[in-house]
């Protein structure tokens, strides 16, 4: 079963812990996540680009229009993202629990839609 | 049937040649998946060699010798541990129990047992009986589990290493094990089976395929274990399950409910083949899980219209499958028999009287369900309020636009009444 493991926040919030903690929270996330490749659980982690670099599509008509953001002006962003491929729910809340992100900001765990039976 | 296919179902019994000859499974588990590789690029170019099976034992351990003096430091330290752990054998005869020897024969199931290990996680069970018995390689096996190739060669190599530590060694289970381990075996490649064949997506092909696995190797163990009615429940219940696929799948992708498949678009062989095995098992008992299953799916697959199924007896099956494997989906689906002999009121009060737990177990299952049973009663909004509310909750994708669709179909045929 696939989750994904969102962390949100922003430039103040993810500067606000200091340079020795914030490179601690590297070195763990690195860890755990080469843990989780060992394990065969890692299907990816993502950091996501600021969001500056954002931008957003909308076809009008038969052309799309491409802005900036919307995200400018939002309190809070994706900061980064993780796949894992586990066996349970609770598997996946005890690896997000594991993640140092999970001590200051917190981290989002959301299913993953799957191909299950519908019994036809 | 592929040469490559012919290549692979090798696999089980070059394996179990090879780690008989030297122990040392996970080893010997590379070294074939390697002398498959080459026979899969050599063999189209250079011939067929006269003895398939020969050849790539040769070539196998002669790969397993060039990893041996590529390290040998290490490897004559795991030698010995492997000496110690994997007692070499002949695998079918064990001594001083001819019955168990009777009963047990072949490398195809020795394998399977040792891949389907109880210290293993039912994900890396399946990964690891698709490699080292079905003889795909990992590329195909991560493909066909949308995850990367590296994530699944690590799983498939920590499955093989957990496997070792536990000092399991290749040979038959014990008697007092056997049922156990069979059942094991059999919940993978069920497992295996529903990967397969639930997938609607672009992954489809990869993923038939799956399906067609499952079966091959369900029907390879069948005359193994001949006096195991769940294994002929078992491949009866795939047959008769795949035996709609033709049917089950519109132009657009989207799934169609048995009650509104095109019945002139199954698979009648394998109705028949399916029909005769559940037939044969149920007679020579004991009855089990998978023999029930499959008999409900017979009497769906024996009636000429949705109209004509004989709901009483699945009902009665249901009602025996709840009593030797009590499960909450199987009351839900007994529920839905029921509200179809005696009418929605019963199967909606069935509903009510299942326990708090089976409610949780159940979740969406059950929204799903009792809104299908108020369609039937006639109580529209109820039925369109599950319907969504099932769909908020459901995580599988061909079931929330299923119930997005029957959402869909009730608000516009009601739409102001």
């Amino acid at each position: 079963v696939k989750y994904m493991l969102l962390i949100y926040g922003n430039e103040e919030a993810f500067s606000s812990v200091g340079p020795e903690a914030f490179a601690e929270v590297i070195r763990e996330t690195d860890a755990l996540n080469r843990e989780l490749f060992e394990s065969g659980e890692l299907v990816g982690a993502w950091g996501v680009a600021d969001q500056v670099q954002a931008k957003m599509v909308r076809v009008s008509g038969t052309a799309p229009v491409v802005t900036d953001g919307p995200y400018a002006e939002a309190k809070e962003f994706l900061g980064s993202f993780t796949i894992v491929d586990c066996d349970s729910l609770d598997r996946a809340l005890e690896i997000a629990a594991r993640n140092p992100a999970a001590r200051y900001w917190g981290v989002e765990v959301r299913p993953l839609m799957h191909e299950a039976d519908v019994g036809t | 049937v592929t040469d490559w296919e012919v290549v692979r179902q090798l696999a089980p019994e070059v394996l179990g040649t090879l780690v008989r000859r030297h122990g040392h499974f996970d080893a010997c588990e590379d070294a074939v998946q390697e002398a498959l590789v080459a026979a899969a690029t050599q063999w189209p170019i250079e011939g067929w060699p006269d003895s398939p099976r020969g050849w790539l034992i040769t070539v196998a351990s002669r790969r397993l010798t060039d990893q041996v003096r590529s390290d040998a430091a290490r490897r004559r330290r795991e030698e010995a541990e492997m000496t110690r752990a994997l007692p070499s054998r002949t695998v079918g005869t064990v001594p001083g129990d001819a019955d168990a020897g009777a009963a047990w024969s072949g490398d195809t199931l020795t394998l399977l047992v040792l891949c389907c290990h109880p210290a293993l996680s039912p994900a890396s069970q399946v990964a690891l009986t698709l490699r080292a018995v079905g003889g795909l390689s990992t590329a195909e096996i991560a493909r066909a589990f949308l995850v990367p190739e590296p994530t699944m060669a690590q799983r498939i190599s920590r499955a093989k290493q957990r496997i070792q530590a536990t000092g399991a060694t290749f040979e038959p289970p014990t008697p007092a094990d056997r049922d156990e381990r069979l059942a094991a075996v059999l919940r993978v490649l069920y497992l295996i089976f529903n990967e397969g064949y639930t997938a609607t997506s672009g992954t489809r092909l990869v993923r038939a395929d799956l399906t067609a696995e499952a079966i091959r190797l369900t029907r390879e163990i069948h005359p193994l274990v001949p006096d195991d009615g769940e294994v002929a429940g078992l491949l009866a219940l795939m047959l008769l399950t795949d035996a709609r696929r033709p049917a089950r799948t519109a132009p657009d992708g989207s799934l169609i409910p048995l009650d509104e498949q095109d019945r002139t678009r199954w698979d009648a062989d394998a109705i028949a083949e399916g029909v005769a095995l559940v037939t044969d098992a149920l007679a020579h008992g004991p009855v089990g899980p998978y023999q029930l299953q499959a008999a409900i799916a017979a009497v769906h697959d024996e009636a000429p219209t949705a109209d004509a199924t004989d709901w009483r007896q699945i009902l009665a099956l249901y009602s025996l499958l709840e009593q030797i494997a009590p499960n909450p989906m199987t009351t839900l689906n007994r529920a839905v028999a029921l509200a179809m002999v005696e009418g929605p009121a019963s199967g909606l009060a069935l509903l009510e009287r299942l326990s708090v737990d089976d409610r949780a177990a159940a979740s969406h299952h059950l929204t799903s369900v009792r809104a299908h049973l108020l369609e039937l009663a006639g109580d529209h909004d109820g039925a369109l309020a599950g319907y969504r509310e099932a769909a908020r909750r459901t995580t599988s994708e061909p079931e929330r636009r299923h119930l997005l669709g029957r959402a869909a179909r009730l608000s516009h045929r009601y739409a102001g009444c």
